[in-house]
């Protein structure tokens, strides 16, 4: 019932903010709309509690998590990717890459039997196109879905309306691994298992950002601010499915700069 | 005769022409290459980390168009300012972004760059793909740089953009925070600016 509640609340503030798009355009080509932080105060206290919660737990375990040797995080990336490619190979079907869903198929495959679970990633050394991991939240953007407004999760940290639904989907049986994990407790399995594989991710993720996140808040004025750009350009970028700069990058704002 | 030895001289002096112009436009990828090249080496040097310092912000005034991106960063509030008010934060956004720029790249030990590619977007503006080299401690990095070539001779960087995030975009979302933040008082900014120099 909590769960309704929530998703319920979620799709409303969507909904006010709901735009997809009827003229063929690709939304991301148009000028970057103002950042939608409804719920600004909220979000900064949050936001506060998180850094907190960094200090004492994420970033010391993720500085002690980086002095392991090389081989053992890169065997833990690989493993929570070749998890997260559960969660891949879907949307990359409901985007319509069906291409891309074979070979994160054959990769999941080959990874988890010879690559051991996932250790190694023996499906790069096979010649498959690099691993790029995709979720709910970028299927529904790109269909059209607008991100609606910026939040910030206790714990997990910044999101959009959209992308919190699209989190939901892993738990209401979008997620394999959620499944059988946390769902439905197998001999194999069980609840812990999930929720540490997260856990692990948030970690890697800080391990593998720690310079450059300490770097960016030694230089913000508005630290909180930062992140939030940060964050919603990078999901721009992976709705986007583009690394081509020039795809999505607006240049309407620098053309009225000029200084030569 | 004579019109063999004026062909000739025409010719020469077409030459001298071309080539005067070769050597004044830069090509933008070049640029960036001969740039980080520059970085790189203060980077690597033995200097202390104030002489590095230094050096790094001639680097990025002589590179780096801080005018163009602290208007850029202004977003639409560079419209409403007096002019009087638009000295005033050029002078600040320098000293900022100088500050900022060099302590940034400081932390450093020797980058290592690795120019990939160009895509001209038009007349004023040239993509320039480059990575930075993965070592143990981290992966691989794609770095695209925005060339202002307006001025084919002193190209400037305006904008760096890492694994597709704008450097120059969150800037300016960050100022525009700061501002809101203060009921649309660009002074806010100003003294955040000023602080963050002292």
């Amino acid at each position: 019932m909590k769960k309704i509640l929530i998703i319920s609340l979620l799709s409303l503030m969507l909904a006010t903010n709901a735009n997809a798009d009827t003229d063929g355009e690709n939304s991301l080509s148009k000028k970057p709309e103002d950042v939608k932080d409804c719920f600004e105060k909220i979000n900064r206290a949050t936001f506060k509690f998180n850094m907190a919660l960094d200090d004492v737990i994420f970033e010391p375990v993720s500085k002690a998590y980086r002095t392991l040797p090389s081989p053992i995080r890169m065997g833990t990336s690989n493993v929570l990717d070749n998890i997260s490619n559960l969660v891949t190979i879907p949307n990359n079907i409901l985007q319509g890459q069906f291409k891309k869903a074979g070979e994160n198929t054959a990769r999941l495959v080959v990874n988890s039997t010879i690559g051991l679970l996932g250790l190694f990633d023996v499906a790069e050394h096979m010649g498959l196109t690099e691993y790029e991991k995709e979720d709910y939240g970028q299927s529904l953007g790109a269909i059209g879905i607008a991100e609606g407004c910026y939040l910030v999760i206790p714990v997990l940290g910044p999101s959009t309306a959209r992308d919190t639904i699209g989190s939901f989907a892993n738990m209401l049986g979008g997620d394999p691994w959620y499944n059988i994990t946390a769902k439905k407790d197998t001999h194999h399995f069980s609840e812990v298992d999930y929720w540490g594989s997260r856990g692990f991710q948030g970690v890697n993720f800080r391990a593998k950002n720690i310079d450059s996140l300490e770097n960016l808040e030694k230089n913000s004025m508005d630290f909180y601010a930062s992140i939030r750009s940060l964050y919603l350009q990078d999901r721009q970028r992976k709705i986007s499915n583009s690394n081509k700069t020039t795809e999505t990058q607006n240049d309407s704002d620098w053309e009225e700069v000029e200084t030569q | 005769m004579l019109s063999k030895k004026f062909l000739s001289l025409i010719t020469l002096i077409l030459i001298n022409i071309l080539n005067i112009n070769i050597s004044y436009s830069i090509e933008p990828d070049i640029f960036v290459q001969s740039t980080v090249n520059r970085a790189s080496t203060v980077l690597s040097s033995d200097s202390t980390k104030q002489e590095k310092i230094d050096k790094l912000k001639k680097i990025a005034t002589e590179t780096v168009d801080i005018n163009g991106i602290g208007l850029y960063t202004l977003g639409s509030y560079r419209k409403n300012i007096s002019e009087d008010e638009k000295k005033e934060y050029t002078l600040l956004f320098r000293n900022y972004f100088l500050k900022s720029f060099a302590s940034r790249l400081a932390e450093y030990s020797n980058p290592e760059i690795e120019v990939k590619s160009k895509k001209k977007l038009n007349e004023n503006y040239t993509m320039v793909s480059s990575v930075l080299i993965s070592t143990e401690q981290r992966p691989e990095v794609k770095i695209d740089w925005r060339i202002y070539t307006k001025n084919k001779e002193n190209p400037l960087i305006r904008d760096l953009i890492i694994e597709g995030l704008s450097l120059a975009r969150t800037q300016k979302e960050e100022f525009s925070s700061i501002i809101q933040n203060n009921d649309g008082d660009i002074r806010a900014l100003f003294s955040s600016l000023e602080d963050f120099a002292k």
